[in-house]
């Protein structure tokens, strides 16, 4: 079996096992105090939303998804083949041709009913095939990038344009900030109406921060949309939703 | 859950990852396509009865697992087994009635977002934590 989804520990480790060029946040905070056994959802929960934490090695995916998360992010796999849809492999989806793709996932009760789940996705091109299924359903994406690496991160937010999911890009701000956060727009190439934020992954409240700039950026399209206006009011929409 | 998370050198242990297709053909009963669309990785499972004698054990886990809801993406993580394996097991309890599956009620095209109503729901619940 393949195994290109070796990166799932991606705060460790580069692809062939060589340690990361820099220093990462380490992946979880030394006193986790969330219970290590399964903890179950409420009776009532009947309705999960998704939301997906891009990025390139090392960034801190698994970091920011474990920092909000109400469980220890867990770690599971998916098996497809290459080919895609529509075409019959006979070798089936863990057959010789199949490709394995790790990632880690959180959890977060937002009510009786509601439970947010948060995916942490393996950023290279390779996988653009899981992403599109991981995405579809979601609400939206993060994309968190590393000022040192953002080339990294083009890939990315290029996929996420051409695939039609609303993102937000947040900056991992580990360390003293050598750019402005303008000055990373511009690296990125980044069109005005996409947010981009500071955030430390290590941090419940920043990752929380984080993941309420993106829905409140979901709820100014929304809004938009529904006012049939989409184009010329997204930006003006975000400023006035940002605090 | 048990020894996930680590393993002697510090990595974690990735499910499935050094299963031979040959034991996952056997837990799939040489099935190797899941039912594509009848769950999402977020679909939440409930059992519906208590596993019986004789039933193959996977099953009888996941219907022990389910007594609480419980998305089809910790049911794969718990049972360490992929995630397309998973819905195949899932197909054949939803089929015998033996589990409900609760789908997500969000389930957009490409071009479509939520209403606004979910996404201040979502909204709410974050800013409450």
């Amino acid at each position: 079996m393949d195994s290109n989804g070796s990166e799932a520990p991606d705060t460790a480790t580069t692809p062939d096992g060589a340690p990361s060029p820099s220093p990462s946040p380490s992946p979880e905070p030394a006193t986790d105090t969330r219970p290590a056994h399964r903890t179950p959802l409420r009776r009532t929960a009947d309705n999960a939303f998704k939301i997906v934490v891009v990025g390139g090695f090392g960034v801190g995916k698994t970091t920011l998804v474990g920092s909000v998360s109400e469980i220890r992010p867990l770690n599971t796999e998916e098996t497809m083949t290459k080919a895609g849809e529509g075409i019959d492999d006979p070798s089936g989806a863990w057959g010789k041709r199949s490709t394995t793709v790790a990632f880690d996932f959180g959890r977060i009760t937002l009510s009786a009913s509601q439970v947010l789940y948060l995916f942490g996705a393996p950023g290279q091109e390779r996988f653009w095939f899981l992403w599109d299924r991981l995405f579809s359903g979601a609400l939206g994406a993060v994309v968190l990038v590393d000022t040192r690496r953002l080339a990294d991160s083009w890939y990315a937010i290029d996929r996420l344009e051409h695939h039609g999911t609303p993102f937000i890009v947040a900056r991992n701000n580990f360390g003293e900030p050598t750019h402005t956060l303008e000055q990373v727009r511009e690296a990125l190439d980044l069109p005005p109406e996409v947010p981009l934020v500071d955030c430390d992954a290590r941090d419940r409240e920043s990752g929380k921060r984080v993941l309420i700039e993106l829905v409140r950026h979901l709820a100014a399209r929304a809004e938009a949309e529904a006012a049939g206006t989409l184009v010329a009011a997204t930006a003006t929409v975000y400023e006035e939703s940002t605090p | 859950m048990s020894e996930r998370g680590g393993s002697t050198d510090g990595r974690p242990v990735l499910p499935g990852r050094d299963d031979e297709p040959d034991r996952l053909y056997t837990i799939t009963r040489g099935r190797s396509r899941a039912p594509e669309n009848a769950f999402d990785l977020v679909t939440l499972i409930v059992a519906e009865r208590e596993p019986a004698p004789g039933m193959q054990s996977e099953h009888a886990r996941i219907l022990r697992m389910c007594g609480a809801p419980t998305a089809v993406v910790e049911v794969a993580a718990e049972l360490a087994l992929p995630v397309s394996v998973v819905k195949i097991l899932l197909g054949d309890l939803l089929e015998a009635g033996s589990i409900t599956a609760r789908h997500p009620r969000f389930a957009p095209n490409k071009a479509q977002l939520p209403d606004l109503d979910t996404l201040k729901q979502v909204l709410h619940g974050l800013q409450r934590l």
